[in-house]
Formats: C-alpha cells, structure tokens, sequence
C-alpha cells in the first residue's frame, strides 16, 4: 500500500468521525455513540487492511490508554478518598443492582464465565462523559441531586480500576496456579502504585512541573505509555498504569496536564471507538437487538433505583430523584472498554455491547430532559399504588 | 452573613450555595478550569436550578465587584481614590496558608501577583522592610503594596482561597 494510500484512508475515517461529532452537536447528543456507528457504517463501506488497520488499531489502543489516565487526572486523591468514606453505602448498591443484570444476562446467552464477568462490568458503568455532558447542557451542575450522580460516577471509576487489573490478568489465562500468580501480581502492583500515588503523587507532580507546554506535553505522553507498557510487560493491564499516572499527578499540573491532554484523548479516544464499530461483526447485530433491549430495560430501571436512593438520602424531592435516576442510564466508554477487552471470548459480546450502550445512551440523555412529566407520571403512580 | 453551604462536586469543582432571605436557594459553582457559574433555584422545585449563568474568571471578578467585592477590596477601592494606580493594604495569614514556617522568599509573590510585602507586624511588633530569608508564621499581619488586583490577589495567593483543589 502507498504512503498516498494509507493517508487516504485514515483522513478518510477521521473526516467521518468530524462529521459525526459536527452532527451530534447539532443534535445536542455526545459523539459517543455516533462514533460508534461511524465505525460500523465504515466497516460496511471500506476494509482496512494492513498498515492503515494497524494504524488505526494502535490508535484505538492508545485511545484506551488516555481515556484512563484522563479518568485518574479527573480526580484529586483525597476527593476519591472522602468519596469512598461518604458514599460507600450507595457504591454498594450500585455495584450490587447494576452489576448483576449483565452477569444474568451472559448466563443466560450461555456465555464462558470469563465473558459473563466482562459482561457485568459493561452493564455496571455509568457513562461519566455523558453524565457530566447531559448536567453541563442541561445547567444542572447546581442541583441538590447532582454531587450524588457525580460521586455515583467517581465510585464507579474506582471499581472500574480494580476490576481491570482482575479482569486482565484472567484473560491471560493459563493454569489455575498462573492465573493466581497473576492476579496476584497485578493487584499487588495496583495495591503498591497506588498507594504511593497517593502518598507520593505530589513528588512526581512537582517533577513534572516545566514551564514550557511542549516539554510537559512530550513528558506526560511519554510517561503515560512508558508505564502503561510496563503494566502490560507485567500483566497488570496497560490501562491501568495509565490510570495510575494519573491518580499521581496533582494540582496545577494536573490541571495543564488536562488542558494539554485533553485533544490528544479525543482524537485517540474518537478512533478507539470507531475502530471497535468497525471489528464489529454486522451480521451479528439483529440477533442481539432483543437482549439489548430487555437489557437496556433492566439496568435502566437498576440504575434508576440506585440514583433515586442517593438522591432520596440528600434529602432530594421527587423530582430530583427521578432526575438523578435517568442522569446516570447511560453507559458508554468504558463499557466498550470492557467488552474490547473479550471480543474475543465470544462474538456476541461485542454485538451486544454496542447495541446496549446506544440504547442506554439514547434513552438516558432523552428522559433526563422530561423530569418534569415522569414527576407527575410517578406522583400518580404512587397514588394508585 | 448566611449560612453557605460547600459541597464538592468530584471532576467539576466545589458548589457554595445558602437559602436566600427572599424564598430561593443561591449559589455560586467554581469550576476547576476557573469558571464561575452563579445559579438561583427554582421556586416550585428547590431542588433545581431555574437560571444558571457562567462567568469567566474576569467577568466574575468584576461582577463580585459590581456587588461590593470582599472587605479587602474595598479597602483597595478606597485608598486607589486617594493614589491612582497603587494599593496598600493588611493581610493576615490565615490558618489555611500554605506558608506558615516557610520563609519570605518561597511566596515569590512579586513575580505571581506583581505586589510586594513591604513589612510584617507580628503580635503588634512591627519588621520593617523584611528580607526574603525572613520566616513567615500563620496570624502575621502582611503590609502588602502593589497595584489594586495584585493586592488582591496577593491576599487570595497568599492564604490559597484561588486554589480549588
């Protein structure tokens, strides 16, 4: 293939995610789940093949990465350390309500018990791109309801970091004995970083504090997939030493970080999503409609009740609790994170995954503008009953 | 004074809100990026922003302004009538600072806020004209001296009321 080519192609399928997001913003929706059907109308138009699929594969990989270590420089360490002591109560109800539909769901598709454990996490994640999108469009940043759907979300991110390691070092597989010692392996040095991330983080900060934007830009990237690398060379999930780089870093350089950061992770991120609609297997789609849907219709109706309760708890009127309920439907990058991780255990699970998150994704960000109507709906509802 | 509220909003910022005199819950959000949103809420839904405006940080300050700013710019805004373009004014180092037993010359505060620490008054002693090696301990008075937003900020800078995280 020539360099002409190559580049045609790639401009070819980022050029259709541009149209894609132009298009969601006109709808007021996030790109998310349009990225996703970009790739999967993509995968009917073109192949990929050879360098630019490579291409685009280590493009979606490093999407991964950066999605992680923007989710660990979201959070300060002691804004997840008050989370967890605050709301433990409501994590627990989440992971408990929201974890098992998906574990149901893959018993009962007859799924291997490895896919049935991915398929839990895609069903647990709130999507925090949309959440904190649906809040910022909707000017609800300032309601009762929102510090509850928020911290919901920093919980869940939080399980998601230990689950991943967990999860990765499974689908190395092996004997039980190997396994084990992987396992071990990667939640030890998740355990280790992530204590001195919070303990010492503000040392690697001040490190990392240069003056010129460029340098602080080449040094984070550079750190960011040197220690992802490792983590995978180690079988701890590169994601995961992505997440860790940024739990460390903290304070104003954090916050450049971010700045500079922030369009390096959407455009890898854009065609970590796109690459996964293009993998997706076309023919697979019908088949799984149906199970997304009574999918969607169960964990829509999980995650209703755990914001519902939380919002309930602060002391939130009817209104704001069915707000704080639909605000958190949605489920979206890391759902698809997960469910890349096993495409390979079983061809449904990516299928379905990406027909579960643009139902949620949809239906969320829709019934959060009608918190009016459903108030009344579910006063008269409570009368009746 | 009313009763503000604080709550950390994970990822966003911190919201300060009170019950205003009037019947409406007010508040004011800071963002991490350093945007300020003010909201009042709803009347038949307490719960529920009705109007929400986002500020950029200029646009913020000169609005707390436009309200009678803090105490110390007021101060600021009186002295500036008398001399044009400087500012003096006493800074106490609050508990909160990140400075106590640290010396002088850590602050760099000339070179962040363009104002300048002309004499320190501790336990109504005064150090006039103190080096950068002087030693700095929550509860001294700092004479600060700059034009009216570095003194301002100077004051935020110092006892670390600008710093969200």
């Amino acid at each position: 293939m020539s360099l002409g080519e190559l580049f045609l192609q790639i401009g070819v399928v980022i050029l259709a995610l541009a149209f894609m997001g132009r298009f969601a913003g006109r709808i007021g929706l996030t790109p998310i789940p349009l990225y996703l059907i970009a790739g999967l109308g993509l995968g009917q138009l073109m192949h990929l093949e050879g360098a630019a699929q490579s291409f685009v594969h280590i493009g979606a990989e490093i999407g991964a990465v950066l999605l992680l270590f923007m989710l660990g420089l979201e959070y300060t360490s002691r804004e997840l350390e008050d989370n967890l002591r605050a709301n433990r109560r409501i994590g627990l109800l989440d992971l408990a309500l929201n974890f098992t539909p998906g574990v149901l769901a893959g018993v009962l598709l007859g799924f291997p018990p490895l896919a049935t454990l991915l398929m839990g996490g895609v069903t647990y994640l709130s999507s925090s791109g949309i959440v904190s999108k649906v809040l910022a469009d909707l000017g609800r940043f300032g309601n009762r309801e929102t510090p509850v759907v928020l911290a919901v979300c920093v919980l869940e991110d939080v399980a998601m970091a230990f689950y991943l390691p967990v999860v990765a070092a499974l689908l190395i597989g092996g004997t039980a004995l190997q396994i084990g010692g992987n396992l071990l392996l990667a939640l030890g040095a998740f355990g280790l970083t992530f204590f001195l991330a919070l303990r010492y983080g503000h040392l690697l900060s001040r490190i990392m504090d240069v003056k010129s934007a460029e340098v602080l830009l080449l040094s984070t990237f550079g750190l960011v997939l040197a220690v992802a690398g490792l983590a995978d060379i180690i079988n701890v999930s590169a994601a995961i030493g992505a997440f860790l780089v940024g739990i460390a870093l903290s304070g104003e350089v954090a916050h450049r970080v971010r700045t500079l950061t922030e369009p390096l992770r959407d455009l890898f991120a854009a065609v970590f999503f796109v690459f996964f609609g293009l993998e997706l297997d076309m023919a697979a789609l019908p088949a799984v409609l149906i199970p997304a849907l009574l999918l969607t219709l169960v964990t829509a109706l999980t995650k209703f009740v755990v914001g519902w309760y939380g919002a309930a708890r602060a002391g939130v009127q009817t209104r704001g609790r069915i707000r704080a309920g639909v605000t958190l439907i949605p489920r979206g990058e890391f759902s698809i994170l997960i469910a890349g991780l096993g495409a390979a255990l079983t061809p449904v699970l990516g299928p379905l995954t990406a027909a579960y998150v643009l139902m949620t994704a949809i239906l969320g960000p829709v019934l959060a503008r009608f918190d009016g109507p459903l108030a009344q709906w579910v006063d008269r509802w409570g009368k009746k009953v | 004074m009313p009763r503000i509220e604080e709550t950390s909003l994970p990822g966003v910022g911190r919201r300060f809100d009170f019950d205003a005199e009037y019947g409406k819950r007010v508040g004011v959000i800071t963002h991490r990026d350093g945007k300020r949103e003010v909201f009042v809420a709803s009347r038949e839904d307490p719960d529920a922003c009705a109007e929400t405006i986002m500020l950029t940080p200029e646009e913020a300050e000169a609005v707390a302004d436009l309200l009678g700013g803090s105490t110390v710019t007021r101060q600021v805004t009186t002295l500036t009538n008398e001399i044009e373009g400087l500012a003096i004014d006493w800074i106490t180092l609050e508990n909160t600072t990140p400075f106590h037993a640290r010396l002088l010359g850590d602050t760099m505060l000339r070179t962040h806020t363009g104002a300048s620490i002309v004499a320190i008054v501790r336990d109504g002693v005064a150090i006039p004209a103190p080096g950068p090696a002087q030693a700095l301990l929550s509860g001294d008075v700092l004479v600060v001296v700059g034009t009216p937003n570095g003194v301002v900020r100077a004051a935020r800078y110092l006892n670390a009321s600008m710093q969200g995280e």
